[in-house]
């Protein structure tokens, strides 16, 4: 967790842009700042501008403007030799020359360490990630978990105050993907270290990092915990990306400070909580997650508005049921069910009312 | 998987390793059936010259076969004594030289002759106008004075073909035998006039060492042979050429009277063959290991030299963007476009004395107009041209290899702390050797065996064996000695093929 004595700014990004061929951005005007010991992912599709952000803050890359600042000291203009930050590549980049030991010495190596020094530290670090044993073999005769953390070792061993880590899972099977990610933040944690975190992944974007910078189209659109980026998406964009939603269009009839009444396109009422609509006749996308539909009238508050629904299809998870609706012309409204069991099952073809709380349904721009 | 049972049987019954191996049969069949066009053209362009070329450095068979009496009879003869040998050699010698000429092979002997003792082939080209008139008439006339059947071929047929005869007269039948041979594979007839002097030579040469049968032509002949002359073959043979009467002929015939011979090896490194064992070529007759060793010594300066120029090229190309890249490698490739002769003409249009470079450095004022530098007909010349020939050889593998390499280690290596030169040293480098292994093997064996380029720019200094090997071949014609230059030259890529194994480890060899 983030330290709170050490608020102050360690990584911080001010007004930085990017381009690479002179006539459009690739990242526009990023604003970011990051206290020590933090774990922050930058997630986002692919070309959003999280990878050259990393890069730049690595050094591979130059910022076309603004200034990049690591420990209150500009490093724009420090080669990435010198700006001492570890970074775990999306291939892992095992030098394939080397054995794993020579892999991890090469960075104490480098840096004038004497051998006995250095052969205690490959040995700490190889023990930390639980290699001991594989210090003679080559990158080759691993296995992918097995060089991933060979790599992050390498990262780690000569002592980095921040990590850079670019989609470091993106080559691992699931189940073992999911590991790691328990590994890596374990470590992050105990170590302090800072750690900036790439990933186009949201599940491992929402289970590892202590803030998720969400880009798109070259900015931060949302910068937060990984609750409050779930749970309260700031734009369509986020409400979208980060995990399923169901999105209805429609125009805002009343609103007040925390309460909108949207009327959907096809006439019907619904209540929603305003996030960025702020007057009566604006056009809104609601967005509702689909745990949080209620089919049970019961839970719902008095008065609260109620959609008619068709069951279209019903799939059976195991953990959960997964229940596609036709709501207001919208075919691809699903919810999800706890399989409990006292759970209506639903079947095709039933009609259905369907409501929920206002504060789940985030009325958001168009 | 086999239990007590027995082997793993198929479901018809037959066990399951033959019932595979049939069904792979026609598989590899197939597959031997695609590549048979390519490995008929390789055996037939590629291994049986090559096999052709080591079997003609040893080959010698060419003096047992036209001087057969004369090799065989030299076997007890002791050449290390010094002297010549005695009549009898020379009477087989006679009749050896006599059918070679009617064949006109005494010349390529002479021609064989000489590589080892110069003047050997206008000896026996003197020597084989020669025999046709040398006194042996007397025994013909002799013998036909006192029975006429010995003029009639017909009549000699039929006493060669009576084995009591033959077993008198060996050295007459095996003469006449070859000598019929001759006119029957020219499908001649021998005719009167074609029983020449040597039979009768042969003949006498019988009688006189006590060869008798009933027939009654020997009968006839017999007193004859005891009552003529000897007539000396030393001294006609002398006449013809004096050199007969010299030792040293004699013990060249001698050393090289085998099937097989490994003068030509020993030519090759600058060595002859004397009684007393090889021997050391007088200084100003050496010229094979100088040759050898500039071949290698300037193969593996054109190979560093291609290294260290393609080097950079290659890592331009691999880092490149796509497009750029593309361009590079056309320019590349280029060369390969242009006739190798116009590149290499190209070079001396460059390089000599009133050329282009000379001429741009005497109007710059660098070079005296009297003092322009010599850049061609000399190793320079021929390291300059071939270097800019062979370098395509080494960017291409360079590249190929350097292309696999990902930019993300070098990063890796920066982000450890690595400054771009350790970074490139220790982590680029290594991984982009076996690319220079592979071009280094491909330039060097090239260079090796190079031919029209230092022919064309390397002058005398800066000629390589392969000139050597090609001025055998056309121009001397001594295809033996060309042979064991270019076995030499074989053993030698093999050699270091092998040393590059030891040291480098071929495994460690990409070409991409």
């Amino acid at each position: 967790m983030p330290d709170a004595s050490q608020d102050a700014a360690f990584v911080e990004f001010e007004r930085v842009q990017k381009s690479y061929d002179g006539e459009s951005l690739v990242v526009k005007d990023l604003n970011l700042s990051m206290p020590k010991g933090e774990f922050l992912t930058m997630l986002g599709p692919s070309g959003s501008g999280k990878t050259t952000c990393l890069m730049m803050l690595a050094g591979f890359e130059t910022a076309t403007h603004g200034d990049i600042r690591l420990g209150g000291i500009s490093i724009n203009n420090i080669p990435p030799h010198k700006r001492g930050i570890g970074m775990v590549f999306q291939n892992y980049a095992l030098f394939p020359h080397m054995t794993v030991a020579e892999n991890l010495a090469f960075p104490l190596e480098v840096r004038k360490m004497g051998k006995s020094e250095r052969d205690a530290k490959v040995k700490r670090a190889l023990d930390m990630v639980q290699m001991g044993a594989f210090g003679g073999r080559r990158p080759a005769q691993l296995s992918g978990g097995q060089q991933q953390r060979i790599a992050l070792a390498r990262a780690l061993v000569f002592e980095p105050e921040l990590v850079l880590m670019d989609e470091p899972l993106g080559a691992l099977d699931k189940q073992l993907r999911e590991h790691m990610q328990f590994e890596i933040t374990n470590l992050a944690h105990s170590l302090g270290i800072t750690t900036v975190y790439v990933t186009h992944d949201q599940t491992e974007a929402l289970t590892m990092s202590d803030r998720v910078a969400v880009f798109d189209d070259g900015r931060i659109q949302q910068l937060a915990p990984p609750d409050k980026l779930y749970e309260e998406p700031e734009n369509s964009f986020v409400a979208q990306f980060i995990g399923e939603n169901n999105t209805l269009l429609g125009t805002v009839k009343e609103i007040s400070q925390d309460k909108a009444l949207v009327e959907l396109d096809g006439g019907e009422l619904i209540d929603a909580k305003p996030v960025n609509v702020s007057e009566v006749g604006q056009r809104t996308r609601v967005s509702i997650r689909p745990e949080r539909v209620e089919m049970n009238k019961e839970r719902l508050r008095d008065g609260a508005h109620t959609l008619k629904a068709e069951v279209l299809e019903f799939i059976y998870m195991g953990d959960i049921f997964r229940t596609r609706l036709r709501v207001a012309g919208n075919e691809e409204f699903v919810i999800k069910t706890r399989n409990a069991p006292d759970q209506v099952r639903l079947s095709p073809g039933q009609q259905i009312d369907i409501g929920w709380l206002a504060e789940d349904c985030r009325a958001l721009d168009a | 998987m086999t239990d007590a049972a027995g082997p793993m049987l198929a479901a018809d019954g037959t066990p399951l390793k033959r019932s595979l191996a049939r069904a792979l049969r026609r598989q590899k069949l197939r597959a031997l059936l695609l590549i048979a066009p390519l490995l008929i053209f390789v055996l037939v362009t590629f291994v049986v010259p090559i096999a052709n070329m080591l079997f003609r450095s040893v080959e010698n068979q060419i003096v047992s076969e036209t001087l057969p009496e004369t090799i065989q009879s030299l076997d007890g003869w002791n050449a290390e004594a010094g002297g010549i040998p005695d009549e009898d050699v020379f009477t087989k010698l006679y009749i050896d030289l006599f059918i070679a000429e009617e064949q006109k092979l005494h010349t390529r002997l002479g021609t064989r002759l000489n590589y080892e003792q110069t003047g050997a082939s206008s000896m026996f080209r003197k020597t084989g106008r020669a025999v046709g008139r040398f006194d042996t008439d007397t025994y013909t006339d002799g013998f036909v004075d006192a029975n006429g059947d010995w003029e009639d071929p017909a009549a000699w047929a039929s006493l060669m073909a009576d084995a009591g005869a033959r077993a008198a007269l060996p050295l007459t039948a095996r003469s006449w035998d070859r000598w019929k041979a001759v006119f029957d594979a020219e499908g001649k007839e021998l005719k009167k006039r074609n029983l020449e002097d040597f039979l009768f030579t042969a003949l006498y040469t019988d009688l006189n060492a006590g060869g008798d049968a009933a027939h009654a032509m020997v009968q006839s002949a017999k007193p004859v042979a005891e009552g003529l002359a000897q007539v000396s073959l030393i001294d006609a043979f002398k006449e013809a050429d004096k050199k007969w009467g010299e030792p040293e002929i004699w013990q060249t015939l001698t050393l090289y009277s085998p099937n097989y011979t490994p003068g030509y090896f020993l030519n090759s490194v600058d060595l002859e063959r004397t009684l007393d064992g090889p021997k050391v070529k007088p200084e100003n007759e050496q010229i094979y290991i100088t040759l050898f060793g500039r071949t290698l010594w300037m193969s593996l300066v054109i190979t560093g030299c291609c290294i260290h120029l393609g080097y950079p090229v290659a890592w331009l190309l691999a880092n490149l963007p796509a497009s750029k890249a593309n361009l590079l490698l056309i320019l590349v490739l280029l060369p390969f476009w242009t006739s190798l002769l116009v590149r290499t003409s190209a070079w001396k249009v460059m390089l000599q004395q009133q050329g282009v470079i000379n001429d741009v450095l005497v109007f710059l004022g660098l070079v005296d107009d009297a003092s322009r530098l010599i850049m061609i007909n000399n190793q320079f010349g021929t390291i300059v041209a071939m270097t800019h020939i062979l370098l395509p050889f080494m960017i291409l593998p360079m590249y190929s290899v350097m292309q696999t390499i990902p930019p993300s280690y070098l990063r890796a290596a920066k982000s450890l702390g690595a400054t771009n030169w350790t970074a490139f040293w220790r982590v680029y480098f290594p991984q982009s050797v076996p690319g220079i292994g592979a071009g280094s093997i491909l330039v060097f064996i090239l260079a090796i065996g190079y031919y029209i380029t230092p022919e064309i720019v390397g002058g005398t200094k800066g000629v390589f064996i392969s000139n050597r090997i090609a001025y055998h071949i056309s121009s001397s014609l001594n295809w033996g000695l060309a042979a064991a230059l270019g076995t030499i030259l074989l053993a030698v890529v093999l050699l270091l093929y092998w040393a590059y194994d030891k040291i480098v480890g071929i495994d460690n060899v990409k070409l991409g």
